[in-house]
């Protein structure tokens, strides 16, 4: 059924090697976007829970706008809008940005904004859901708010979300698939590409489907590897808790990425 | 109508905490009624009273966990406000212990025990490491110290929350129901070692019903109700000919 992948493509590779070129953005995008969105989710996320009400504010507002506004719209709003708003110099040396490096910028601050906004509300819930007596054991200490979140509060919040960053992790690298709409050659666009050069419309997304497939347990697998790591010992926590999560990852990440939504 | 014994006050160390008519509310409910207490360095008291009287709210208010709402509260000769620069340098002078131990999970004992003295005093890793390896074996739990707070009993984490506070070299320990979470067998050993320390010299603020414990070691037990002390007598009196109708109905219902 596959074995049309393998036939070689005008330009003398074969479309296989297409697919893999698209995983390899994929997988950059998703990659190096999460190390944005955790890094912005952590200091947004603690932003949400601080006494000082400009900062809390500030946040607030943060998590608001990025979750609010679909995926879609933001790639657009990075990638069309944002040129324009610049001054004209600056907004024309994006623009100049040679592909496909014009693309895959935009959409790697768009995916890692986004995902920092739901990562800020994870971070949020698990500091909130520490007992109030370890701010307090540590004040008594004489630590300072800073020194409390720094080694107190966030490396336990952080554990205590590990199982539900699960489902950010699965989420940015679908997500990706939203990029083809600025004209990135992630996994989606070239199958889609696969697709029209073929007309096998069903191999083509069929093995992009398969892959993405793969990825995701790949990625599940890896966090419970992490999730175990770096359990504290003498805390019991079965793998029950675990388990539902993927059932609603499933659920709710519907069979398709976006982006392969929009190309059907 | 608070009775203090007669001393000669000149021959008295100095005040360390003195509390001088606080309110505390939470909204409607008044927690603290206008307290005055003065505690005096070396001295041991014993604060008790029925549940909801408000003694966990004053000692919380003399490390400024929970803010006042009036009067003065003076600990080592700094006043707490609202608006003071640095609340930690009071903090750090003042060790607390309590009823729920609070130890940090993801830190072992013997981290549990050198992170603070690392942070605010600025200790070296080796020296709060021999620091915390003394005091821990002062508690007899040093042959545990690279385990985690999850794998000790009740008692052996609220022994090590002591030794977490003692670090700190503190000139005041405060103990708020340090034995009130723990399975019978256990308040012992915890008592045990606050014995010691009231032995060695230390000023201890305790919020506990161990009665034993308040004969052995205080010098003045306070007994609350409503948020105001009703009645301040040593131990000896205290037990013996209660006062207030109110602290004999609750020494009635503690001593069985």
């Amino acid at each position: 059924m596959f074995a049309v992948l393998f036939e070689p493509t005008a330009d003398g590779q074969r479309y296989i090697d297409w697919l893999l070129s698209g995983l390899g953005w994929t997988l950059a995008l998703a990659f190096f976007g999460w190390w944005i969105a955790f890094a912005v989710g952590i200091v947004v996320g603690i932003g949400r829970t601080v006494q000082n009400r400009a900062f809390a504010a500030l946040a607030r507002l943060y998590v608001e706008v990025f979750r609010n506004i679909p995926v879609l719209v933001q790639m657009f709003l990075w990638y069309f809008v944002l040129p324009e708003i610049l001054p004209t110099t600056l907004g024309n040396a994006i623009k100049q940005i040679p592909p496909p490096w014009g693309s895959f910028f935009p959409a790697l601050i768009c995916l890692g904004l986004y995902t920092a906004a739901r990562i800020a509300e994870q971070v949020r819930a698990g500091i909130e859901a520490l007992p109030k007596g370890q701010t307090e054991a540590a004040s008594a200490l004489g630590l300072s708010p800073y020194l409390t979140y720094r080694h107190i509060i966030v490396p336990q919040a952080l554990r205590l979300i590990v199982p539900s960053l699960t489902s950010e992790v699965m989420g940015i690298y679908k997500n990706t698939s939203v990029a083809l709409t600025i004209g990135l050659m992630e996994l989606t666009a070239q199958a889609r590409q696969i697709s029209e050069a073929t007309f096998q419309t069903f191999t083509a997304f069929g093995a992009a489907t398969l892959i993405y497939l793969a990825l995701a347990l790949i990625a599940y697998q890896g966090m419970a590897l992490i999730d175990r790591a770096v359990r504290i010992p003498g805390t019991a926590r079965t793998d029950d808790d675990i388990a539902p999560n993927l059932a609603e990852d499933i659920q709710q990440a519907g069979a398709l990425p976006a982006g392969m939504e929009i190309a059907k | 109508m608070v009775q203090q014994t007669v001393v000669d006050e000149t021959r008295r160390p100095p005040a360390i905490v003195a509390v001088e008519g606080v309110v505390k509310r939470f909204g409607r409910f008044t927690a603290l009624n206008d307290i005055n207490l003065s505690v005096r360095a070396g001295e041991k008291i014993v604060l008790c009273g029925p549940s909801g009287s408000g003694k966990s709210t004053l000692i919380r208010c003399i490390n400024h966990i929970e803010t006042h709402d009036s009067g003065r509260i003076v600990v080592d000769g700094v006043e707490l406000t609202d608006r003071m620069g640095d609340i930690n340098t009071v903090r750090r002078e003042v060790g607390m212990v309590f009823q729920s131990f609070n130890l940090f999970p993801h830190l072992s004992i013997v981290e549990n025990c050198m992170l603070a003295p690392m942070k605010v005093r600025g200790l070296s890793r080796a020296q709060a490491h021999e620091r915390a390896r003394g005091f821990l074996r002062k508690v007899r739990i040093h042959d545990q110290a690279d385990k985690y707070p999850g794998q000790l009993s009740g008692g052996q984490q609220q022994r090590v929350a002591i030794a977490r506070a003692l670090c700190m070299q503190p000139k005041i320990m405060l103990f708020d129901e340090p034995t009130s979470a723990l399975d019978p067998e256990m308040v012992k050993e915890v008592l045990d070692i606050m014995v010691e320390l009231a032995r060695d010299g230390m000023t201890m603020v305790c919020v506990t019903h161990e009665m034993g414990f308040a004969r052995e070691v205080a010098d003045r037990v306070v007994f609350m109700d409503h948020g105001a002390i009703v009645e301040e007598a040593d131990p000896e009196t205290f037990f013996r000919a209660p006062r207030t109708e109110r602290a004999r109905d609750f020494l009635g219902q503690i001593i069985h």
